[in-house]
């Protein structure tokens, strides 16, 4: 690695990341090599502040500069609803919709035997301890519809039982803009099953 | 990948009994650093030496459909040597909707042995669902020759492949069944007794392993259906699911048997884990192939009338796949003359021309095909100069 230029130091680097191959990763170095005044040195800046201030919440597992999260203390969230979602990738998704107001749990995971993924490595206690609190009525399990992530969402549902909290979970079904025609027989069983009344 | 974006092939002015390539290229695949085929709707004779690449041909076309293609290979095998190139396969196939632009090959972004990506009219897709939306592949290759004989594995397998015909998500479902196999074995054998994170596993175990079993059935029951149907010299095979799950099926609703079979997988733990193994599931159902004439089971059958039931069972999918889908599937025939009398042969080559299927056949002698060439099989040759449209035989 010491013989690397500085350039395919980068590349390599960038290479790393996820969604950018060898390839797209030269692009970028070009790019920003190109770019130094408007988008290099910025960037820079900005992954330095990035590593010197970003955190874990302590409470919800969001990442922000502040411990807890603005998400957390914001007041205007409403603080009988909790949100489970397995990465800050899932808590982002979610607020890009504007669709939930409440609080979030991030669990850092899901349960996957065979990668090693045990109960103990999520964060399970912390969202037991939250719930056990009292004020949180309702928690919804936004888990992907993996094996893995149904399988989580299988167990804390039942962690959660003893503690009386009504559990839901998101819809499964006909996605928005969907045809019938086009759906696979699972999703079109879980959209039957998760029928509403017309309202 | 060679670009599948336009569609060079005018569509063709009758309408289609059968799915058909009708231009196939290859980029850096296995042998071929480049090559193209253009053919019609009619059945295709490939001819050459041994390892002249003729199975490369048939496992490029099986790559168009959902699954790791005819050898199951991993994407590394897929490379050709000689090139530098990424391997990719594209193809115009006749369809139902017209003709469609498909695309398979290594993502150039990718390592070497990484996923394949895959296009649909220039479009890139993420499933290979969506490649099972439009194709449907069938074939019998030199290496099933004693998949009657041998374990059920492979039997289970050949079943599932040709379910997701039917039901593209079928694969899928196997996947992640086999995949919770896994999760709970791993739990078993490393002693985790949390019987929360076990029942959520044999929750999802029950779900699609139902879902698989019932897939299974449906199948085999259609199969059954129209085997008379083969007035050939084709034994009818009479074919039966063995498994819990099937057999509970025939007279318990689906979730009925969901719930016992969780139960059962529940009440198994122990065992499973003291054996190391999962003892109860559809993974361990079987495919029973019974000769008529001679009233046992396939496995006690001679190498030639194994082979004969395995095409029986090949005939009996195009029609059930011609009745459900619209459109005859493609059928692959690697090598199909070993192990065949001359009688079968014929019988074979009349069965393929009456179900105006576009198969596609290989075999190192153009002689064992003049009849089938004649009848309007396109024969091309396959040898070291590459392919070639072979005139010789008309």
């Amino acid at each position: 690695m010491a013989d690397l230029s500085p350039l395919d130091h980068l590349t390599r680097l960038l290479a790393r990341v996820p969604g950018l191959g060898p390839r797209s990763a030269r692009r970028a170095v070009l790019c920003l090599v190109k770019r130094r005044e408007t988008l290099l040195l910025p960037l820079m800046e900005a992954l330095k502040t990035v590593a010197e201030e970003v955190r874990v919440c302590s409470v919800c597992g969001n990442l922000d500069t502040r411990d807890p999260c603005a998400l957390c203390t914001n007041p205007k969230r409403e603080r009988h609803v909790l949100c489970v979602v397995e990465d800050v990738a899932d808590l982002w998704a979610l607020e890009r919709s504007h669709a939930f107001h409440g609080l979030y749990h991030v669990l850092g995971g899901t349960l996957s035997a065979l990668e090693g993924i045990r109960p103990e490595d999520l964060r399970l206690d912390s969202l037991t301890r939250r719930v056990g609190e009292g004020e949180i009525q309702e928690v919804i399990l936004a888990l992907n519809a993996t094996l893995e992530g149904q399988t989580t969402a299988h167990y804390v549902s039942e962690r959660l039982a003893p503690l009386g909290v009504k559990v839901s979970r998101l819809a499964q079904g006909l996605p928005v803009g969907g045809e019938l025609d086009y759906l696979d027989d699972g999703t079109l069983t879980a959209a039957l099953n998760a029928r509403r009344t017309w309202s | 990948m060679p670009s599948t974006a336009a569609s060079p092939c005018p569509a063709l002015e009758e309408e289609p009994r059968a799915l058909a390539v009708l231009e196939l290229t290859l980029r850096a695949f296995r042998s071929y650093r480049e090559a193209r085929l253009t053919v019609d709707r009619s059945p295709v004779v490939l001819t050459g030496p041994n390892g002249s690449g003729k199975t490369n041909l048939l496992e490029a076309i099986s790559l168009l459909a959902p699954g790791r293609g005819l050898r199951r290979a991993g994407g590394g095998d897929l490379q050709c040597r000689t090139s530098a190139e990424p391997w990719a396969v594209a193809a115009h196939v006749e369809t139902s909707a017209g003709i469609v632009a498909l695309g398979t090959g290594r993502d150039p972004e990718g390592s070497p042995t990484g996923r394949r990506v895959l296009r649909v009219d220039g479009r890139p897709v993420s499933s290979q669902q969506a490649l099972g939306e439009h194709v449907a592949v069938a074939w019998i290759t030199p290496t099933m020759d004693r998949l009657l004989a041998e374990g059920p594995g492979a039997r289970r397998k050949l079943l599932d492949r040709l379910a997701a015909s039917f039901d593209p998500a079928h694969g899928g479902r196997v996947q992640r069944y086999e995949r919770a196999l896994r999760e709970r074995l791993r739990l078993l054998r490393d002693g985790v007794a949390d019987t929360t994170w076990l029942g959520a596993l044999e929750n999802d175990l029950a779900q699609t392993g139902v879902a698989i079993a019932a897939a299974r059935r449906h199948l085999v029951r259609q199969l059954q259906a129209v085997m008379p149907e083969t007035t050939s010299a084709f034994p009818q095979a009479e074919l039966a699911l063995e498994g819990l799950a099937e057999e509970a099926l025939d007279r318990t609703p689906a979730l009925v048997v969901e719930d016992h079979f969780r139960e059962a997988l529940a009440s198994a733990r122990r065992e499973d884990a003291a054996q190391g193994l999962s003892s109860i599931g559809p993974h361990r159902s079987d495919l029973r192939v019974t000769h008529p004439v001679h009233a046992c089971l396939a496995a006690h059958c001679s190498t030639g009338e194994q082979k004969a039931l395995l095409v029986a069972i090949v005939l009996a999918y195009t029609r059930v796949v011609t009745r459900t889908r619209g459109l005859a599937p493609l059928v692959l025939l690697d090598d199909i003359a070993a192990h065949l009398d001359s009688l079968r042969r014929a019988a074979l080559f009349e069965e393929l021309t009456s179900l105006g299927v576009q198969a596609w056949l290989t075999g190192t002698d153009p002689e064992v095909f003049a009849p089938f060439v004649a009848a309007g099989a396109q024969p091309w040759t396959v040898d070291s100069r590459g392919l070639m449209a072979d005139t010789l035989y008309r």
